[in-house]
């Protein structure tokens, strides 16, 4: 620790007041009336957008596995949060619709996280474009069997493949606990990132031979973080199913964990900087070219493409915003405080969602 | 320069792998003893990597028993075995590029580290204690290689000499008691490779580890080596002191043969007559 700095716990306290500003922000808009039903609606997709993202980023940016069914783990998360919250209505179990949207949507992950635990361990022996064939192969079949269960509102195995959908899920998510259950999963993966597991789950992205000569247990953490992104995978999608209402087995669909892997590689691989600024900007982004009508999944096709060409390792690469770094440099204008800048991105687009992943570790610290 | 006569590090008895009808190495026999500093040479495609493979985990021998410090370990994987004392470089140099260097360090210290996925994720106390403690250790590590003023420097951003010295700290740091040295001098210039001499006795003085290496650098080998093992078709063709061995005919012909085809799927019965030159370095290394 060099001298004229924050310390830690003050560092972590900035965080904490940037995540409270940005809360502030959303309740001030949606409080004043300022954001319609229309506006919150898109705050909410981004927000199941970021938890999705974010935890992507885990297994594709940090552990460096393609995979292409995160979707399939948010439809998990999605159907048996529905299918619970269906039984409570119906038994009169948790009659707090707050509460029992905190217990489904838990129980979603949790039940997304041994899925995703039976799956990685079968398909994390394989690498690059194996692996994603594979995990594209399972987000069918999960959407397939979605589809014939007739507790799913399938027809049944014996009808074929009859897709229909699930209706009448209570509606209980409120954007509030939504923004604050996105702020956790932000938190635990910033700091899961920043300790030995990171640092672990970094050094198989970059060799995986050398990281098993050098005592590390491959198989035991590819699988650990395989289960934690399919846990907030399966959260994002109890969060969806109690927004929606209502719920297609389509969404289980590789289209729409392309669209998540593309976000991901397109904020920057390993960045949750990058993972969050790029979910809420490809959320809003389509929503902002309504206006060209047909022409807008077009511009949005050449957005991706341009970003491509001309960064091809994402808006952010690897770079992380820092709130702290900035209040240091504005408090203590120490021009070699800081070595790690990265690519040196500064910061413009954004800043109210890019505070959120600076300002994880603040959370925690209160809670310690 | 003899074996002590406590228990073996390394024991290796008629350890053999096929691979479908390929015998890469049978009846591989070795004994090394705390402190010692053994060399394994051999034509290209001898069979020396698979050998360290075999002894890292990585391959599965199919015949033969190897125990380090009494414990047998046929059959574990490469985590478990260098956990239990085995690590190992690599021929072509594998560092965690993106990583820096302490994180480097850091990495192979993971198993010394008993904060769980909590301790991480709230911050514990213990977290802050064992991070900063690692930090130490990994500092102190670095300074023997004279890394320490590049800490925070990217692995991939380090020269090739610094490099090689950041895989043996990575290697050292997880805490073996034998150390195997895979080409450690390959692609340096002599000041490079005088430096790395140093730093491998430095090392071997200091932890009292033994060292297994493979060199192509018969100077090298021939200076450090107390004992070696020469390897030919996956076969020990000879071993014994630097002396016994710069002068074993057999050796000198199995290198020139391998020197003159340059890999090893050249005719074995195509060997030269000793060229003198080449004779004439391994005698002088020895001496």
């Amino acid at each position: 620790m060099k001298k004229s700095m924050l310390s830690v716990k003050q560092s972590y306290l900035v965080c904490f007041l940037g995540i409270l500003a940005t809360f502030g922000v959303v309740m001030a808009l949606c409080e004043s009336g300022i954001a319609n039903s229309y506006i919150k609606g898109i705050m909410m997709t981004a927000c199941i957008a970021i938890i999705m993202t974010t935890s992507l980023n885990l297994t594709i940016g940090v552990l460096g596995q393609l995979t292409l069914g995160c979707c399939g783990f948010e439809a998990i998360g999605a159907y048996v949060a529905a299918l619970a919250s269906k039984y409570m209505v119906a038994t009169g179990m948790l009659a707090d619709p707050t509460l029992r949207f905190l217990v489904t949507t838990l129980l979603g992950g949790v039940v997304a996280c041994v899925f995703g635990i039976l799956i990685g361990i079968p398909a994390l022996r394989l690498h690059g474009d194996y692996l994603a064939i594979i995990t594209l192969g399972f987000g069918e079949i999960i959407r397939v069997v979605i589809q014939n269960l007739k507790v799913a509102g399938g027809m049944g195995l014996d009808k074929g493949a009859a897709g229909q959908a699930l209706i009448g899920i209570e509606r209980t998510a409120n954007l509030y606990i939504v923004f604050w259950i996105m702020i956790i999963t932000v938190v635990v993966l910033f700091m899961f990132g920043r300790s030995r597991y990171g640092r672990a789950v970094k050094a198989i992205r970059d060799d995986e031979i050398a990281a098993g000569a050098s005592g590390l247990n491959t198989t035991y953490l590819k699988v650990l973080v395989f289960a934690i992104s399919a846990f907030f995978a399966g959260i994002a999608g109890g969060i969806f199913a109690q927004y929606i209402g209502s719920l297609n087995p389509t969404m289980a669909g590789w289209l729409n964990s392309i669209n998540y892997v593309i976000m991901v590689v397109f904020g920057g691989m390993g960045s949750i900087t990058g993972s969050i600024v790029s979910a809420v900007g490809l959320t809003i982004l389509p929503e902002l070219l309504r206006a060209f009508a047909d022409y807008r999944m077009l511009a949005y096709s050449v957005v991706l493409v341009l970003v491509m060409i001309f960064r091809p390792q994402g808006i952010f690469g690897s770079w992380e915003f820092s709130l702290p770094r900035i209040v240091n440099r504005l408090l203590f204008r120490n021009p070699k405080a800081d070595g790690k800048d990265g690519d040196g991105a500064t910061d413009a687009a954004e800043p109210a969602a890019a505070a959120k992943t600076a300002a994880t570790p603040a959370t925690e610290a209160k809670e310690a | 320069m003899t074996a002590t006569n406590e228990q073996p590090i390394l024991k290796a008895e008629h350890l053999g792998i096929t691979f479908g009808g390929l015998k890469a190495v049978s009846d591989f026999n070795m004994t090394i003893g705390k402190g010692e500093l053994i060399g394994l040479i051999g034509p290209n495609g001898a069979g020396k990597t698979t050998v360290f493979n075999l002894l890292t985990g990585v391959y599965k021998p199919t015949e033969g028993d190897f125990w380090l410090d009494g414990e047998h370990m046929n059959g574990k994987k490469t985590y478990q075995v260098v956990r239990a004392g085995i690590a190992r470089t690599f021929q072509n140099i594998r560092l965690f590029k993106q990583l820096t260097v302490e994180e480097n360090v850091l990495v192979a210290f993971d198993e010394s580290f008993t904060y769980r996925m909590g301790g991480a994720i709230f911050r514990t106390p213990l977290f802050w204690k064992q991070e900063r403690e690692m930090h130490a250790k990994a500092m102190d590590l670095l300074k023997i290689f004279d890394l320490d003023g590049l800490a925070s420097t990217q692995a991939a951003n380090l020269p090739y000499g610094q490099q090689r010295k950041l895989e043996i700290a990575r290697a050292l740091a997880t805490g073996m008691k034998l150390l195997l040295l895979d080409e450690p001098a390959a692609g340096m210039n002599p000041t490079e490779t005088e430096d790395l001499l140093r730093c491998i006795n430095t090392i071997r003085d200091r932890f009292g580890i033994a060292i297994l290496l493979i060199e192509h650098d018969m100077s090298l080998v021939m200076s450090v080596c107390q004992r070696i093992q020469v390897l030919d078709y996956g076969r020990t063709i000879a071993s014994g002191t630097p002396e016994q061995i710069a002068n074993d005919p057999q050796v000198i012909s199995a290198y020139l043969g391998a020197d003159d085809t340059d890999s090893a799927d050249g005719d074995s019965t195509d060997h030269a007559t000793p060229e003198p030159s080449i004779a004439k370095t391994m005698q002088e290394g020895a001496r």
